[in-house]
């Protein structure tokens, strides 16, 4: 973000346009412009500056501080119809994800197996059996080659998407069903070889995955630990039912940090930087209509997964949201304060997910009390409430330009929601029963949601 | 028949007779028997319920002993039979999970079949004579042609009478009615909800144009509060409910709602 000071009364257009630093040496003399957004006092400049003005009741004597914020390039439109729905599984569809470049689709169910999905058929591709209770969770490695699952038993499996088969051994040592999978950050590691799982028995385990052992345990939360994180900076976040969050050194398994302040079950994290560490080198501006693999060498995948990195994070450390049972939520800076930088308070249920937009600037949590809330991403202040739900919302997912969110609730009805002005952008019912999880491709096409009634759907535009 | 717990208090400070359990259960043994007498000389219409009862009894006996032997044949399922549910369900209280109701796959076969699964199917014929009671009026209380409703009654929000000279059917205003309990089966709890309208009186067409409530009748609640949806995504506000206590004599009007 950047200032423009003025003086007196000018009357400038909102959502103008700077041409772009030609950094890209293959560009011709038109260039995409880049759009911005305005805000005067932090409130966006929509009409005219004059009417912003006239309803901030700014003195005109003094210097006018307007602050310009770019949006993302690319502007990815709200899904509108359901274009398929995939049955298949015999059990409710518990998981649902896109891999990191929007190829692939998988889902982990209660009839215990992970199913991988065509997308450009959308049919089913290939069943993969293994695991012998409900699939809780499962988690695309960055560079989008794996995929790992975890299940009731505590058994976690990684399976290839190209061909549908088990990849290594199965990782078993939690003794308790898996709640968490966390692949190492792209940047770190452009193989992929680190996995982290969080379980019902308090620990967190780091899993080697071309060896198929445990590399190392972390203990130390007494309840089960209900959120994982493995952030860009080698740290890792794990949230529990004790209310506390702790930071531990990736490396090395030290505990560095135990971050308290809720008085109830932590149930959800954020990070700041979730999405691109999700995405690793895959630039959604740069999606075509086709998803394809990442072409390049490891080398260079690096380097652009760690420039995409370090353009979301900004200056400051990475921030961290968690959601609670106690129906707040807590803005941290992990890495280096213990004390939380603000509580927001307003939701009148248990909050069940907080996401990150893709450009961390907003905060969205879902929470059991039918509402979506949205907040500041920097300073955690109030922005709007979305209402529209008739259940408790149970998962939201970010489209990949930070302006649509998507809900998946109890009541069967899934809505896309436009952040900007903050409504309802479209309605999509469909499901028969309630809607356990939601995705958003990395590449803004296409919207994957399953629940209790079986059925995966698919929506496009 | 005690009329305190003399017995109880007996066995606290003496204990059982000596052959107490032995002799409970051979007459627990010989019931059976005992039972099978009764049924072979009993006669007309107590013979008839008796039977209809053990019928029953013995349809359940034969499902669980079938239940039973069942268990002993197949071998451990693999594949759970419960849904699965996702890591932030697993450990939640039911009550909180029930708060939402399972969505309407059986309502879309209900509807496919067409009929109602009605509480309470047949209702006892009332005659005119209970429901509508006798009005003189003219300057001799001679005329009897006004009946007042001894019944409860809805009307709705706007409701206003008639010209009193000219009224046949007088609804007191301190039988009517505006809300019901209404009990849900799958949440099992009991509502109050507002009345909409009377959809149907099985004793017949007159009273359910008049809005006359007794046992039986099919009424139309208010259940926007309860947060259902269909699949198309509208929002549902008012579901049948079939009332299944006298009104007039409880002074309120209990009712469970058709799922």
């Amino acid at each position: 973000a950047g200032k423009l000071e003025c003086s007196g009364v000018i009357s400038a257009h909102c959502n103008l346009c700077l041409p772009r630093s030609s950094d890209s040496p293959a560009s011709a003399s038109q260039e995409d412009p880049l759009p911005l957004a305005f805000f005067v006092h932090d409130a966006e400049i929509v009409s005219s500056l004059g009417k912003t003005l006239e309803s901030q009741a700014v003195e005109t004597e003094k210097v006018l501080d307007i602050i310009y914020q770019p949006q993302a390039v690319f502007r990815v439109r709200a899904v509108t119809r359901c274009t398929s729905s995939l049955d298949g599984h015999s059990e409710a569809v518990i998981s649902v994800a896109f891999s990191p470049t929007g190829k692939y689709l998988a889902s982990g169910s209660g009839d215990t197996t992970v199913r991988f999905w065509d997308l450009s058929t959308e049919t089913p591709h290939f069943t993969c059996k293994g695991h012998r209770h409900w699939v809780l969770s499962i988690s695309w490695s960055p560079d989008g080659k794996k995929l790992a699952s975890g299940c009731k038993n505590g058994q976690i499996l990684l399976w290839d998407p190209s061909t549908g088969k088990q990849v290594g051994r199965t990782l078993a040592g939690h003794s308790k069903w898996i709640t968490g999978l966390s692949w190492e950050p792209f940047h770190a590691n452009p193989e992929c070889r680190y996995v982290a799982s969080s379980s019902k028995d308090g620990t967190v385990r780091i899993w080697d995955t071309t060896a198929g052992r445990c590399e190392r345990i972390l203990t130390g939360h007494t309840q089960s630990v209900t959120c994982l994180r493995w952030g860009g900076d080698g740290l890792l976040y794990s949230a529990s039912q004790d209310r506390t969050i702790k930071v531990w050194r990736a490396h090395d398994g030290v505990l560095c940090r135990t971050l308290q302040g809720h008085s109830h079950w932590v149930n959800t994290m954020a990070l700041s930087t979730d999405y691109a560490l999700r995405t690793g080198a895959f630039e959604p501006a740069e999606a075509s209509v086709n998803a394809q693999d990442l072409q390049g060498s490891l080398q260079e995948l690096k380097e652009r997964a760690l420039s995409r990195y370090n353009l979301v994070r900004g200056q400051g450390p990475e921030r961290l949201v968690s959601g609670s049972d106690d129906f707040t939520l807590f803005l941290w800076s992990p890495a280096e304060d213990k004390k939380p930088l603000t509580r927001m308070t307003g939701h009148q249920a248990l909050i069940n997910q907080v996401l990150f937009s893709p450009d961390s600037r907003v905060v969205a949590s879902a929470s059991f009390d039918k509402s979506i809330k949205l907040w500041d991403g920097r300073t955690g202040k109030y922005l709007a409430s979305l209402r529209g739900h008739v259940a408790a919302v149970y998962q939201i997912a970010w489209s990949a330009d930070s302006r649509l969110l998507v809900s998946g609730s109890s009541d069967s009805t899934l809505k896309v929601w436009d952040v900007k002005a903050p409504k309802l952008a479209m309605d999509l019912p469909g499901h028969a029963d309630e809607v356990y999880a939601v995705d958003w491709s990395p590449d803004g096409q296409r919207v994957a949601s399953g629940g209790k009634d079986k059925c995966l759907r698919i929506w496009r535009r | 028949m005690p009329q305190n717990d003399y017995i109880e208090l007996h066995r606290k400070r003496y204990g059982y007779r000596f052959d107490h359990f032995e002799k409970a259960r051979k007459k627990e043994a010989r019931k059976v028997h005992k039972d099978a007498l009764v049924a072979k000389k009993l006669r007309g219409i107590k013979a008839k319920i008796y039977n209809k009862k053990r019928y029953t009894e013995k349809i359940n006996l034969k499902k669980t002993i079938r239940a039973h032997e069942q268990k002993d044949v197949k071998t451990v399922n693999k594949i759970h039979d419960e849904n699965g549910l996702p890591s932030y369900l697993l450990e939640r209280n039911e009550n909180q999970r029930t708060k939402v109701l399972t969505n309407l796959l059986k309502q879309k076969r209900k509807n496919k079949v067409g009929k109602w699964n009605l509480p309470i199917p047949k209702v006892q014929a009332l005659n005119e004579a209970e429901m509508l009671r006798v009005v003189k009026s003219g300057k001799r209380k001679r005329k009897t042609w006004k009946r007042l409703i001894d019944k409860v009654s809805f009307v709705g929000n706007n409701f206003t009478r008639k010209n009193p000279k000219f009224e046949r059917y007088i609804r007191p205003s301190s039988l009517r009615f505006k809300r019901a309990n209404v009990y849900h089966s799958e949440l099992k709890t009991t509502l109050a909800l507002n009345i909409i309208a009377v959809k149907v009186n099985p004793q017949s067409n007159l009273y359910t144009h008049l809005g006359i409530i007794t046992k039986g009748t099919v009424i139309e609640v208010d259940v926007s509060d309860l947060g259902l949806v269909t699949q198309s995504g509208k929002v549902i506000w008012g579901k049948f409910a079939q009332v299944t206590n006298n009104p007039e004599l409880d002074g309120c009007i209990n009712a469970t709602l058709l799922v």
